[in-house]
C-alpha cells in the first residue's frame, strides 16, 4: 500500500471521524472545531472541498451519510448533546459556479441530557431511521415518516441500557429471517464486571426493542462496534473494539415453539482475538464485502486483518505515521495540498529480486 | 492465505505522529482513508493541534496500468470461455482445451510484455522506463510460472515427452541465446568472434543439436587438418537420439537407443578423440552430462532450471514426472549453494517441480501483489480437478476465495468492474452476495452509467438493487427539477408513493404555469399509469387536454365526468376540473347531455357544500374569485341543462 494523496483538510482541530458516502464520490470530515466539511471527488480523482459549516457548539465525534435513495443527508453527533440532520440543497446558479453547495439544518434532537456519542442511519430498508447513543445511557431511535420532509423526526423508541453508550451498530441483514437488531457498546468504566456489548432485536408483537442478548465475556470498555454485511449467511458477524480486537460470531437458536414472541438467543462465538494493538482499540471498521477489517488502537497504528478461505485470520497490513512533526503551515497555502508521491517501503515479497522498489512508484501513476 | 508467515507490510503516513495519537480510518472504495485523531479527547473544549491533514492510501495493485488493462480485458474474455467447457465432459475429452487455453492465457501474457517492451524503449523518461523493466520482470516470471504449470500440471505429459516440454519452456524463456546467434552470425567472420564458442555451448545446453552442428561447420571448414574431429563431433550430436511421442517407437526401444549413443560419446572422451581442442572436449562432457563441467558453464546456463533441464536432458531424457523434484532439488542446490537464501521465483519453481500445488499457488499470493495470476490460474487447475486430486478438499473454495478477490479489485475501477461481474457470476458460494455488495456502490454518474448498471442488475433478478438504484435516480432527477426523469425513474422503480408525489409536483405546475412539460412521457405511461391514483390521475387528465386538442369534445366531456364520478381526481382538483368544463359548456352544440349535466351540478354541489366554513388562511379576494368562478359555472350549467333537454326533446319527437 502507498499514499497516493494527502489533503490538509482545513480543519481548526482535531478530526474526529470521516465518512464516505454510499458510492465514494463524497466524503464528510468532522472536526473539535465545531465544523462538518464535505469533499467531492472530482473525475480526475481529486478532493475539493465544496461545503464547510459550524454544525454544533461543541466538538463533532461522527459524521454520517444517509443512503442516497433518501437524498443527500447528513447526521452528525456533538458533544452539545445534540445531534442534528442536514440536507444539501440545489444552490443558487453562482454557488455551484464558485463549486460550492448549501447544506440547511433539517432538524436538531435535542432529547439527550448529555454527550451524543454515536449517531447511525438504520438500513434503507426499515425506511429513514435514525440512531443515536449517549453517554447518559440511552439509545434513541427516531424515523422520519415523510421522506420528503426532513424536518419532523419523531422519536420512535428509547433504549435504556444501564451503562454509559460510546457507539452503535445497526445489523444490516435485510432478510426476512432476521428482524431489526442493533448492538450498542458501553465504554462505562465505573461498572466492572458486566458485559459491555449488549444486543436489542425488535419484536414485531410488542413492537418495541428488547435485549436478546449482552456479550458477558466482554467486560472492558467497548469503543466502537461493527455488524459484517451478512452475505446471505444464517450467522451474524460482530467486531469489538474493546482491549483487543474481537470477533464474535452470532449463531440464531431455533425458537423453542414458533409463537414464542421473545427475543431470539444466540450462541456466541468467538472467532478471533488480537492484541497486537497492545491496549485499547478505538475502532473497527469492515470493508464493503467484509473481507477485510480494520482496527485503530494506542499503538497509533491502523492493522488490516484478514481471514482465508479456511477462516484463519492474519494481520496483512499495517498504517502508520512516520513520526514526523506536523507540518503547520502546511494548510495554509490553499485548500488542498497534493502531497503526491509518497511512497510506502518497498514490499519484501517480490518476484524478480529488486523489481519491488521502482514497482511502487508505477503505482503513483493515475489510473 | 494461511501459513503466511512474512510479517505484515508497515506504510508509513507522513507527517502523522503515531506515539502521542491515533490514526483514524474511514474505508473508502479501493482505498482506506486515514487522518491523525485523538480518540481519549471527551472535553469540549480544543484539545488537538491544528492543521491535520487525511490521506488516502491506496492498495498497489496494477489495474491502474493502462497496458495492463488490457491483460485483464483479454483474459477476461479466456476466463469466460473455459466456464463455457461443459462439465460433464470425461476428462480426457477436456485436456487439449485446457491446454489451449492456458496457451491463450499465456500469449495474452506475452503480447501484454511485447507492448512494455516497445514503451519502455521509446520512452524518454528514465523512472518511467524502469517502472516497465520492472512490469516486463514480473510478467516473465509469471509467465514462466505458468508455463512450467502448464507442463507439468495441465499438459501432464508422460516420461519421454515430459523432457521435450521441459526443453521447449526453457528454450522460450532464455531467449538471449537467439540474439546472440543473431549478432554474431551477422558479423564479419563469425568463427573470430570472442563467443563464438559461448554460442556453440549455449545451443547444446538447450539440446538444439542442428544449430549447434551449422555453427560448427564454420569452423570446422577453416581447419583442414582438424577435419576429422569435427566430423566426429558433428556426427555425435547429429546422432543424438530424440524421443518421438507421436512415432512408433516404445519409450524402451528409445532408452536402449539413447544409452548406445551415451556409451559412444562416453568412448570419445576415454579415448581422447577431442584432446587437441577443448571446446570440442567440453562439448563432448556436457554430452554424456558431466556434472562439472555443467556447472562450469553456468554463466551460460544461468538458473538452476536450466541447469536441470540439460542435465536431465544428458543423464535421464527418460525422467519420471515422479522422479523430477528429486533432481530438481539437487540441482538447484549443485546450482545455487545451500547457504544462499531463495528468491521467491526459485520456491515457487520448486514448489511446482515438487508437484505441490498449494505451495505454488501460496506463494504466488505473498510474491505478487495482484491476485490476477493465481486467481486465473487455480480456476484452470481447478476445472481440470487437479486441486481434488492433489488432496485439497477445499479446492473450490480455493479457487473461489481467489476469484473473489480478483474480480472485488476489479471493482475499484471505474471502467474494469464490468468484467468483474461475470467472475463473481461463475462463484456459486458468495458471487451473487459479492455482486449485490458491489454493484449498488458503483457511482452512478450518469443517466446512461445507471442504465448500464441497472440491465446487469435486471438481467439477475436483483430486484432490490434494480429498486434501489431507480430510487436514487428518481430522487437525483427531482433534486435537479427534471420531473420527467424523475416520473420515469420512480415508475422503474414500482415506487407508488414518489410516482404520487412527482405527480403532484406535475399537476402543481400546470395549475400555475397552464401546461404540462414532458408530453411524451406522459403521454405513453400506459399501464405504468395504474401505479398509484395520483399518477393514474395524471395520465387522464393528460388525455384530457389531448381529446379537447383535437376537438373530440364528447369523449373529452365524458373522461372529465368520469375523472370526478370514479373519484380518480383528487378533491383538491375539483374546481380546477370544474373550470375546464366551462369552455365545453359554452360550446354552441351541446355537448354534456342533461344527465351528465346533473351529474356536474351535483359535484359542483359537492364541492361548495364542504366549503361552507370560510377558510380564515384564504385572502377575501381569493374568495372573490371563487364565488365568481362558482357563480359562472352554475349559470352556463343551467344554461346548458335548459339546452339538452331541448335537445334531447326534439330528438326524440
Amino acid at each position: 500500500m502507498f499514499v497516493a494523496k494527502s489533503i490538509a483538510a482545513d480543519h481548526k482541530d482535531l478530526i474526529h471521524d470521516v465518512s464516505y458516502d454510499f458510492h465514494g464520490r463524497r466524503m464528510a470530515t468532522c472536526s473539535s472545531d465545531q465544523s462538518v466539511k464535505v469533499w467531492d471527488k472530482t473525475d480526475d480523482g481529486e478532493w475539493h472541498c465544496t461545503a464547510s459549516w459550524k454544525t454544533h457548539s461543541g466538538s463533532v465525534w461522527r459524521v454520517t451519510w444517509a443512503h442516497p435513495e433518501f437524498g443527500q443527508v447528513l447526521a452528525s453527533c456533538s458533544f452539545d448533546r445534540t445531534a442534528a440532520v442536514w440536507e444539501e440543497i440545489v444552490g443558487e446558479s453562482n454557488d455551484k459556479q464558485r463549486g460550492q453547495s448549501h447544506w440547511i439544518k433539517r432538524t436538531t434532537l435535542v432529547d439527550s441530557r448529555t454527550s451524543v456519542t454515536d449517531v447511525k442511519f438504520a438500513p434503507k430498508h426499515m425506511g429513514l431511521m435514525l440512531t443515536t447513543c449517549s453517554a447518559d445511557g440511552v439509545v434513541r431511535i427516531y424515523e422520519a415518516p415523510d421522506v420528503m420532509n426532513l424536518s419532523q423526526w419523531s422519536l420512535q423508541h428509547e433504549i435504556s441500557c444501564k451503562l454509559s453508550c460510546s457507539c452503535i451498530s445497526w445489523n444490516p441483514s435485510s432478510s426476512r429471517a432476521h428482524p431489526p437488531m442493533i448492538a450498542v457498546g458501553s465504554d462505562d468504566s465505573n461498572v466492572t464486571y458486566t458485559g459491555k456489548v449488549q444486543i436489542y432485536e425488535y419484536n414485531e408483537n410488542t413492537r418495541k426493542y428488547a435485549k436478546a442478548e449482552t456479550l458477558m465475556t466482554v467486560t472492558d470498555p467497548v469503543h466502537d462496534i461493527a455488524f459484517a454485511p451478512n452475505l446471505g449467511r444464517s450467522f451474524h458477524v460482530l467486531a469489538v473494539a474493546t482491549k483487543d480486537v474481537r470477533i464474535f460470531k452470532l449463531i440464531p437458536l431455533r425458537k423453542e415453539s414458533a409463537t414464542s414472541s421473545g427475543p431470539t438467543k444466540f450462541e456466541v462465538q468467538v472467532m478471533a482475538q488480537f492484541d497486537s494493538h497492545n491496549s485499547q482499540v478505538w475502532r473497527v471498521s469492515w470493508n464493503i464485502t467484509s473481507t477485510l477489517l480494520a482496527s485503530s488502537g494506542d499503538d497509533g497504528c491502523v492493522r488490516l486483518w484478514k481471514a482465508n478461505y479456511m477462516d484463519n485470520w492474519k494481520c496483512t497490513g499495517i498504517l502508520r505515521g512516520d513520526g514526523s512533526p506536523v507540518n503547520g503551515s502546511s494548510g495554509q497555502t490553499g485548500s488542498f495540498g497534493n502531497a503526491g508521491g509518497v511512497g510506502g517501503p518497498a514490499s519484501q515479497n517480490s518476484v524478480v529480486g529488486a523489481a519491488s522498489a521502482g514497482r511502487k512508484k508505477a503505482q503513483l501513476m493515475p489510473g | 492465505m494461511e501459513e503466511v508467515d512474512v510479517e505484515p507490510n508497515i506504510t508509513l503516513i507522513p507527517g502523522v505522529d503515531f506515539r502521542h495519537k491515533h490514526l483514524g480510518f474511514v474505508w473508502g472504495p479501493g482505498d482506506i482513508v486515514v487522518y491523525e485523531t485523538n480518540y481519549t479527547e471527551k472535553g469540549g473544549g480544543p484539545g488537538g493541534s491544528g492543521r491535520p491533514a487525511i490521506h488516502v492510501v491506496r492498495k498497489d495493485e496494477d489495474i491502474y496500468s493502462p497496458i495492463l488493462r488490457k491483460l485483464f480485458n483479454e483474459s477476461h474474455h479466456i476466463f469466460v470461455d473455459l466456464q463455457r467447457i461443459k462439465k460433464d465432459l470425461p476428462s480426457k475429452n477436456k485436456k487439449p482445451q485446457f491446454v489451449s487455453i492456458s496457451k491463450n492465457y499465456r500469449s495474452v501474457i506475452r503480447a501484454c510484455m511485447e507492448e512494455l517492451q516497445q514503451i519502455a524503449v521509446s520512452t524518454q523518461d528514465d523512472s518511467l522506463s524502469t517502472q516497465y523493466g520492472n512490469q516486463i520482470s514480473i510478467l516473465l516470471a509469471v509467465e514462466l510460472i505458468w508455463n512450467l504449470c502448464e507442463v507439468l500440471f495441465i499438459d501432464a505429459a508422460p516420461a519421454g515427452t515430459l523432457l521435450l516440454h521441459l526443453l521447449d519452456w526453457v528454450r522460450l524463456h532464455k531467449v538471449d541465446v537467439d540474439v546472440k546467434a543473431r549478432e554474431i552470425l551477422q558479423s564479419d567472420s563469425p568463427t573470430k568472434h570472442p563467443a563464438y564458442w559461448d554460442l556453440v555451448i549455449s545451443f547444446v545446453l538447450q539440446g538444439r543439436m542442428d544449430e549447434a552442428r551449422q555453427v560448427l561447420m564454420k569452423q570446422a571448414s577453416l581447419q583442414p587438418a582438424a577435419r576429422p574431429m569435427f566430423s566426429l563431433m558433428d556426427n555425435l550430436l547429429h546422432k543424438m537420439p530424440i524421443f518421438n511421442p507421436g512415432g512408433t517407437q516404445t519409450l524402451t526401444e528409445f532408452d536402449v537407443k539413447w544409452r548406445h549413443w551415451h556409451e559412444e560419446c562416453d568412448r570419445c572422451l576415454q579415448d581422447s578423440s577431442f584432446a587437441s581442442n577443448s571446446h570440442l572436449e567440453t562439448i563432448c562432457k556436457i554430452l554424456v552430462g558431466d556434472e562439472d563441467t555443467l556447472l562450469e558453464q553456468k554463466e551460460l546456463l544461468s538458473t538452476w532450471y536450466h541447469f536441470l533441464v540439460t542435465r536431465l536432458l544428458y543423464t535421464h531424457p527418460t525422467v519420471k514426472p515422479t522422479d523430477l523434484h528429486h533432481y530438481a532439488q539437487s540441482c538447484m542446490h549443485m546450482f545455487l549453494g545451500t547457504r544462499n537464501a531463495l528468491e521467491p521465483l526459485d520456491s515457487i519453481l520448486l514448489a511446482a517441480f515438487e508437484f505441490d500445488l498449494h505451495q505454488v499457488i501460496k506463494d504466488c499470493s505473498i510474491a505478487l501483489n495482484n491476485w490476477w495470476f493465481v486467481a486465473h490460474l487455480t480456476d484452470l487447475l481447478d476445472h481440470c480437478k487437479l486441486l481434488q486430486s492433489h488432496n485439497l478438499h477445499f479446492g473450490s473454495n480455493l479457487r473461489e476465495f481467489l476469484v473473489l478477490e480478483y474480480a472485488s479489485g476489479l471493482f475499484t475501477h471505474h471502467s474494469l468492474w464490468q468484467l468483474a461481474v461475470d467472475y463473481f457470476d461463475h462463484c456459486p458460494e458468495f458471487g451473487r452476495v459479492y455482486l449485490e455488495l458491489q454493484i449498488e456502490r458503483v457511482p452512478l454518474d450518469t443517466e446512461r452509467k445507471a442504465l448500464k448498471v441497472l440491465r446487469i442488475c435486471e438481467q439477475r433478478q436483483m430486484t432490490e438493487q434494480v429498486r434501489s438504484i431507480c430510487k436514487i435516480m428518481a430522487k437525483r432527477a427531482l433534486r435537479n427539477s427534471r420531473l420527467g426523469s424523475a416520473l420515469s425513474w420512480s415508475i422503474r422503480a414500482k415506487d407508488a408513493a414518489f410516482a404520487t408525489l412527482i405527480s403532484e409536483r406535475f399537476l402543481q405546475d400546470y395549475c400555475t404555469r397552464g401546461s404540462f412539460s414532458d408530453l411524451d412521457l406522459i403521454d405513453n405511461l400506459g399501464p405504468a399509469m395504474l401505479l398509484s391514483d395520483r399518477l393514474t390521475f395524471l395520465g387522464k387528465y393528460r388525455e384530457f387536454h389531448k381529446l379537447y386538442g383535437e376537438k373530440q369534445f364528447t369523449e373529452a366531456a365524458k373522461l372529465l365526468l368520469s375523472l370526478m364520478t370514479a373519484k380518480i381526481a383528487p378533491r383538491s382538483f375539483w374546481m380546477t376540473l370544474l373550470t375546464d368544463a366551462l369552455p365545453l359548456l359554452e360550446q354552441k352544440e351541446v355537448i354534456f347531455s342533461a344527465e351528465q349535466t346533473h351529474e356536474l351540478m351535483f359535484c359542483l354541489e359537492e364541492l361548495t357544500s364542504e366549503k361552507c366554513d370560510p377558510n380564515p388562511d384564504q385572502p377575501m379576494q381569493d374568495e372573490e374569485v371563487e364565488s365568481t368562478k362558482i357563480e359562472l359555472l352554475r349559470l352556463a350549467l343551467a344554461r346548458n341543462l335548459a339546452n339538452a333537454i331541448v335537445k334531447e326533446g326534439t330528438v326524440e319527437a
